[in-house]
């Protein structure tokens, strides 16, 4: 039985003269990387060129907030247990009286940090957030020359607030693709 | 006596020349690595390196400021003389065999003098060439078995081999050419090809016969056994480090600049402008020397870009493979196009 029309017979015959003095599967051999060398190239020049992610890329981890610029986490760990690489550590706090602009619900995370070097970006925690406070973004982690560099702080994740820094969050936002919406 | 003779502007020309040449074989070597890099790169559908200056033309001084930084490394059981003498014997016979090419036109002076762009025209100069050639394989014969290393050591036999092997297919092909110039005289194979023709036209056979053997006696892909890199870990510089390794790297570049030039001598009629008459342009003298030296060049870097093109696209033969073909096929072929030239020049005399 054949499986794709592809095959062929190998053919064993013993070389004839011209054959085994190459010359000619050399030539046509010549033939294909000549045309590679005018083909155009495939890499991406990086520093200066940055590849074109898809949307559903999943990179960098950001936390959200709403509107008004509250930070969506309460702290409930839901990302902490899914995260199949154990990545994700965090502390809760209990909001205070005069906090309401700051988090969106009495509970929050006074440290949320994620060890890049663990993580394997599979958007489960994305997944597991109840309150949309964690999404992948398009972008990845940055090299560092320290391993400590890659535990990043609640800082290096939070979303640029809406309304102090409109344009940088904006341009967070932007490359945000719903997906949750769908279903 | 008589070398008292010797004139002051001749000692000065020549010293010239040679200076040039060298300098010139230098440049192009270095050059020749970044062309490599490049050329892979293409045919693999990268860009190659482009980092160092524009298009990455600082690339060869990188790598050659980075072999002279490298820690000198003798190793404790080796032959230290012969280490040593190994790559300087691989880049003072790269460079000598220049020394009988014609690279241009001759420069004649208002006065009627002579100067012919050549730094040496002996009556054999072809055959200058191969015993000079012959005795590069001492490069890698002494570096691959003074490195005592069994990787070098298997690098250096083989390369000997090879080298006996493809040079006498590669005399017997030239000897087809020799038979239609008459001379041995480099400059006088030249000026019969700009008479009659180029020489591939009448011998292309053994023209790829030759280009086949030149391309072993570098030791360029297919026929780069003596540096395997998969097999020989780099076979017989293995053991070499810093600018003695450069040395050996660059010899090889030397090489097939060289071996470039000595193919368009001998079969695409050296400095001749094809298609036209160019004594009949009524040029100035420095202009007619600077054209024909340009259009040898051009020829040349075409050879060294076959050179290259050959090397991404093809594997190396089996060491056996590598002996069938010199001994069953190449030799065969030689002689049988030299009998064919001498048979029908035998015929057209009549």
């Amino acid at each position: 039985m054949q499986l794709t029309n592809r095959s062929k017979q190998v053919d064993r015959s013993p070389m004839t003269f011209l054959e085994s003095i190459y010359l000619w599967n050399i030539l046509k051999g010549m033939g294909v990387t000549i045309r590679h060398f005018f083909k155009k190239k495939v890499t991406v020049q990086y520093p200066e060129k940055q590849r074109y992610f898809s949307k559903v890329f999943r990179g960098l981890h950001v936390l959200n907030r709403d509107e008004e610029g509250r930070e969506n986490c309460t702290a409930c760990g839901l990302c902490a247990v899914a995260c199949p690489a154990e990545a994700i550590t965090m502390e809760a706090a209990e909001r205070l009286p005069g906090e309401e602009h700051l988090y969106r619900e009495e509970k929050y995370a006074a440290k949320y940090e994620i060890n890049m070097l663990r993580c394997i970006f599979c958007g489960l925690c994305e997944e597991a957030c109840p309150k949309d406070a964690i999404y992948l973004s398009e972008t990845f982690a940055p090299a560092n020359y320290q391993r400590k560099g890659f535990i990043y702080k609640k800082e290096d994740l939070l979303i640029p607030h809406p309304i102090k820094e409109k344009e940088a969050y904006e341009k967070a936002k932007s490359g945000r693709v719903d997906v949750k919406k769908k279903d | 006596m008589e070398l008292l003779t010797i004139k002051i502007w001749f000692v000065l020309e020549k010293v010239l020349l040679i200076a040039g040449i060298i300098g010139l074989s230098l440049f192009i070597a270095m050059y020749t690595t970044y062309a490599e890099r490049k050329v892979a790169g293409w045919m693999q559908d990268r860009h190659g390196p482009n980092r160092a200056g524009p298009f990455g033309i600082l690339q060869p001084l990188a790598d050659g400021g980075k072999l002279f930084f490298k820690e000198e490394i003798i190793p404790l059981a080796s032959n230290k003389f012969l280490f040593v003498l190994g790559p300087a014997l691989a880049m003072i016979t790269a460079l000598v065999t220049s020394s009988v090419i014609p690279w241009a036109a001759p420069f004649v002076t208002k006065e009627g003098t002579v100067i012919p762009m050549q730094v040496a025209d002996v009556d054999m100069g072809i055959l200058l060439v191969f015993s000079i050639v012959s005795v590069g394989v001492y490069g890698i014969m002494i570096g691959g078995w003074s490195s005592n290393n069994k990787f070098s050591l298997i690098a250096a036999i083989r390369g000997a081999s090879q080298m006996v092997s493809y040079e006498l297919p590669m005399g017997l092909a030239l000897l087809a050419v020799l038979f239609m110039t008459g001379s041995l005289k480099m400059s006088e194979i030249v000026s019969t090809q700009i008479q009659h023709g180029w020489h591939i036209i009448y011998q292309p056979l053994g023209f790829i016969i030759f280009f086949i053997c030149a391309l072993a006696e570098c030791n360029r892909t297919p026929f780069d056994l003596p540096e395997a890199e998969n097999e020989l870990n780099f076979g017989y510089h293995q053991e070499y480090s810093s600018m003695k390794l450069g040395f050996y790297l660059f010899a090889e570049y030397i090489n097939m600049f060289i071996s470039s030039a000595i193919m368009v001598t001998l079969f695409l009629g050296g400095y001749d402008i094809p298609f036209v008459n160019e004594a009949s342009w009524g040029l100035p003298a420095f202009w007619m020397t600077f054209i024909s030296f340009s259009v040898f060049m051009a020829k040349i870097f075409f050879f060294l870009f076959v050179f290259i093109w050959i090397r991404w696209t093809i594997p190396r033969f089996r060491y056996d493979q590598l002996m069938n073909l010199g001994w069953k096929k190449l030799i065969p072929l030689a002689l049988l196009n030299m009998i064919i030239t001498a048979a029908v020049m035998l015929l057209l005399k009549k």
